[in-house]
């Protein structure tokens, strides 16, 4: 596949991104900021989400796995995830998150664990699109092409 | 009764002795008692007497003398045994007496000699005091007159004032008969009567200067007594009067170049002015010491005084001097202002006055020469054309020199095609230096990049003004133009000395070489080259026209692509090779050159403006918005310090942080206290950064928490690049901010 090609695939992929709602404005914003001075920007940030998420994901199936659960520090780690999606714009991870903190408030064991398998999922999803979204573009940078904006 | 015949008066009793003898002793009685009671009534009165007891003992004494002598008054007649007895006791006791005062006599006597003495002693060192209180008296006196005369002559800068003041006062105060003051002629070889108290010679005396007296007056610093004989003290008439004692006096001149800093002049120069002082005539008055003093310390104020008058003077007029300087420059610079004015007026307006029918000229001959034409008129056009071009070539000259003159010239820089300059340059001479049957040939280096960024217009220019020098200046023989990249070693030339060549990625220099065997340059007039409109004075060049201007433009051209040019000749008649170097830009490469090309735009226009080293302190404990936020900073140019605790931002925070962002959404951490305390740290206004809060949500409570605790305004999560430039540019200008939503 020619640049050009590859090129309308990408921005093609990352209009839908935004039209299913796993993005949203801010991480434009986010490609903003990436400039010749910091090339891997988005990069760097959306990789320091992942390992920020993974690790958050981790300590709230250890919280609510436990007998009497800490609802303070649930409603902490979620706090913290929502606050990481959004930055990054990842709207869908950000929105369960909100009705994560609301369940937590309520102390809703049963809506908790809902919340927690809906992040987890979407979290996923969005990480498997961004991935993607990667590789498309390192494929345009291989073939000599430069990233549209 | 019979007279007793027991005891026979040895004598015969004679009447008239008798009663003597009686009266006497009488009187010795009389006197003998009246004395002490004097003696006690004067003492009574003096206040102190010493010897009270020897007045006793003379009283005493006188007493019973007295009574000794009234007692024997009774013994002349017969008397009783009674009145013997008192008699005899009043003796005793009297003798006793005297010889007690005559012993005592001894002791006192030498004492009240010595009072005497002592007081006679007394008496003269009174005599002594008074005489000093005198002297003393006149020394205040003299003082107070050296005062007076101080503050006289020094009242005035007026040098005439002064001398005559001191005269007067001098006079007045010494109540001298004549006072005198010798200057000096310019000359220096005679002494002129400059100014006397009573005007009784005529002023315009001169005596000449080496008299001895004179000399010895110079010599000393002292006031010396002088002989009234002498031709400079000879101020009155000659009289029947004996002159009064004549004193004179040295007074420095002092020069302004004599005084040097802390350094009383050495009077090296030894110009006095001589000062002559005459006693009133017929008095026995004699010069004082004092007097001679006050003389002296007159004579060094009136030498102060001049001096001052000296220099006020000279002040005066180079103070009047610059201010005319100054007008006169005044007037020099508005002239120039004018004269500059004036011409810029007329290049602005021949700039265009003159081009226009230029350019008329030449776009019409072009048409004409695309129109059918016999070869004839295609010449003929074609003249027209080549002198319209050297026409306007020669405009363009005149009006970019000045313009760059002015500074105001800018390259224009843009990527172009190196070899085709060169060949458009070679096919721009190839008629001239064919018809000059002048060989000319290009050598272009192999590593010469073909493209290059700079000025192609005016390169060009420099490089058809070199090479048509070249030309011109030849009557036959070859032209060779060399041009290759220059490398470090040949970048510097001994004949260029101040170019300091810079080599960079993105930058090569392009060395050009144009040899030509023409007629030369002798090596004095090559300097003379690079002028404006000076030209080398071989009538052989005169005639092939040229306005001087070309290589002046040239070397201007070649500074502006921070290049160097020079010509080289070996003299008269041996050639000359024209070289210069200039910088040109390598195109095709990512990073921008360092030729002014504007920045590459950003999609908004806002992009622009930035906080460039704008320290700020970010506060957040979520690392991917840390990151984030971080990422916003450094874009718009800011110096970001990433803290993730309070504890760590009280810590890092100092004075040259100007903003801190603050995350209050952050449960555990609080964002508010952190706030408080940077508050409490920062006393002083003015270092206290400002604070603004990053939350995710604006509800009503956090907006007045925020205020509360004296943040200076909120920013609503999450931030777009456009809110946070516009967030730091408001809180910059305003020092405060509520809300950014």
């Amino acid at each position: 596949m020619d640049v050009l090609q590859l090129q309308k695939q990408f921005v093609d992929y990352r209009a839908s991104l935004y039209h299913e709602g796993f993005l949203d404005e801010q991480f434009t914003q986010l490609q903003e900021l990436q400039d010749e001075n910091n090339p891997d920007f988005v990069v760097e940030v959306v990789s320091l989400f992942f390992e920020d998420s993974e690790r958050l994901l981790n300590e709230l199936t250890k919280a609510l796995e436990q007998q009497s659960i800490d609802f303070k520090r649930v409603d902490a780690h979620v706090h913290q995830l929502k606050g990481s999606s959004s930055s990054i714009g990842a709207q869908r991870v950000q929105k369960v998150c909100i009705a994560f903190r609301n369940y937590c408030e309520e102390q809703n064991i049963e809506g908790c664990l809902k919340c927690l398998q809906q992040v987890k999922h979407e979290y996923s999803l969005v990480k498997t699109k961004f991935e993607t979204m990667f590789q498309l573009e390192q494929q345009i940078l291989t073939a000599g092409g430069s990233i549209p904006v | 009764m019979e007279s007793c015949y027991c005891i026979e008066p040895q004598w015969p009793a004679d009447e008239l002795l008798m009663k003597y003898q009686y009266i006497s002793d009488f009187f010795i009685a009389l006197a003998y008692f009246s004395i002490p009671l004097e003696l006690i009534y004067f003492v009574k009165k003096s206040a102190v007497f010493p010897y009270r007891w020897v007045l006793v003992q003379f009283g005493a004494f006188i007493v019973l003398c007295g009574a000794t002598h009234l007692i024997n008054l009774w013994t002349f007649t017969v008397h009783s045994r009674t009145v013997a007895i008192v008699m005899t006791t009043a003796k005793v006791l009297t003798a006793a007496v005297s010889c007690a005062t005559a012993l005592m006599l001894v002791h006192i006597i030498p004492d009240l000699l010595s009072v005497q003495t002592r007081e006679l002693f007394l008496k003269n060192k009174a005599a002594e005091l008074d005489r000093e209180m005198g002297l003393i008296r006149t020394q205040e006196e003299t003082g107070r007159h050296v005062r007076m005369l101080t503050h006289e002559i020094r009242s005035t800068l007026d040098r005439h004032t002064i001398l005559q003041t001191t005269l007067v006062e001098l006079g007045r105060t010494l109540a001298l008969e004549e006072c005198a003051l010798w200057m000096p002629t310019r000359t220096g070889l005679e002494l002129q009567l400059s100014y006397t108290l009573h005007q009784q010679n005529p002023v315009g005396y001169t005596v000449p200067i080496h008299l001895p007296v004179i000399n010895q007056v110079f010599s000393s610093s002292h006031a010396v007594k002088i002989s009234p004989n002498c031709p400079v003290a000879r101020l009155r008439p000659a009289g029947k009067y004996v002159p009064g004692e004549v004193v004179a006096v040295r007074v420095p001149l002092l020069h302004l170049s004599n005084f040097q800093i802390n350094d009383w002049p050495e009077l090296s120069t030894k110009r006095y002015a001589l000062m002559v002082l005459m006693l009133p005539a017929d008095s026995a008055r004699q010069w004082h010491v004092y007097e001679l003093e006050l003389v002296e310390v007159v004579a060094d104020q009136v030498a102060v005084a001049l001096s001052h008058a000296a220099i006020l003077e000279e002040s005066m007029r180079a103070r009047e001097l610059l201010m005319e300087q100054n007008v006169a420059l005044d007037l020099a610079r508005r002239e120039a202002e004018t004269a500059i004015r004036a011409r810029n007026d007329f290049l602005a307006v021949m700039n265009h006055e003159m081009r226009t029918p230029m350019h008329v000229i030449i776009a019409l001959s072009s048409l004409l020469q695309e129109t059918e034409l016999t070869p004839e008129q295609r010449l003929m056009v074609e003249t027209i054309l080549k002198s319209s071009n050297l026409l306007a070539t020669l405009i363009n000259d005149v009006l970019d020199l000045s313009s760059l003159e002015d500074g105001s010239l800018q390259l224009e820089l843009e990527t172009f095609n190196l070899y085709a300059v060169f060949r458009e340059v070679l096919n721009l001479i190839e008629p001239v230096a064919s018809v000059k049957r002048l060989h000319v040939s290009l050598n272009l280096a192999p590593d010469l990049p073909e493209y290059a960024i700079g000025d192609e217009k005016r390169l060009m220019q420099t490089i058809l003004n070199v090479v048509s020098n070249a030309v011109k200046f030849s009557m036959e023989g070859s032209i060779s133009i060399t041009a290759f990249v220059a490398k470090s070693e040949s970048l510097r030339d001994s004949r260029a000395p101040e170019f300091y060549p810079v080599p960079s990625d993105n930058h090569f220099y392009l060395r050009v070489q144009v040899k030509d065997s023409g007629s030369g340059i002798s090596p004095q007039d090559i300097h003379k080259l690079f002028t404006k409109f000076a030209q080398t004075q071989s009538t052989a060049t005169r005639n092939s026209g040229g306005s001087g201007l070309g290589l002046a433009i040239c070397k201007r051209f070649v500074n502006l692509m921070e290049g160097h040019i020079w010509i080289e000749s070996e003299g008269l008649g041996k050639g000359c090779t024209a070289i210069f170097i200039v910088k040109l830009g390598i195109p095709g490469c990512l990073n921008e050159s360092k030729l002014p090309i504007m920045p590459r735009m950003s999609t908004t226009i806002h992009s622009q403006i930035a906080f460039p080293g704008l320290k700020v302190l970010v506060m957040d404990e979520n690392g991917v918005s840390r990151m984030v936020t971080k990422g916003l900073l450094v874009h718009l140019g800011c110096d970001v310090t990433m803290v993730s605790s309070s504890d760590e931002c009280l810590r890092v925070v100092s004075h040259e942080h100007k903003v801190v962002l603050i995350d209050v959404c952050v449960p555990g951490i609080d964002g508010y206290e952190t706030a408080m305390r940077i508050h409490e740290k920062f006393t002083k206004h003015h270092e206290r950064p400002l604070i603004v809060a990053l939350t995710g949500n604006t509800d009503k409570v956090i907006n007045e928490n925020c205020m509360k605790v004296g943040m200076d305004g909120i920013v609503l999560k999450p931030v777009s690049l456009d809110k946070m430039r516009s967030v730091l540019s408001d809180l910059l200008e305003h020092q405060v901010l509520f809300e950014a939503i």
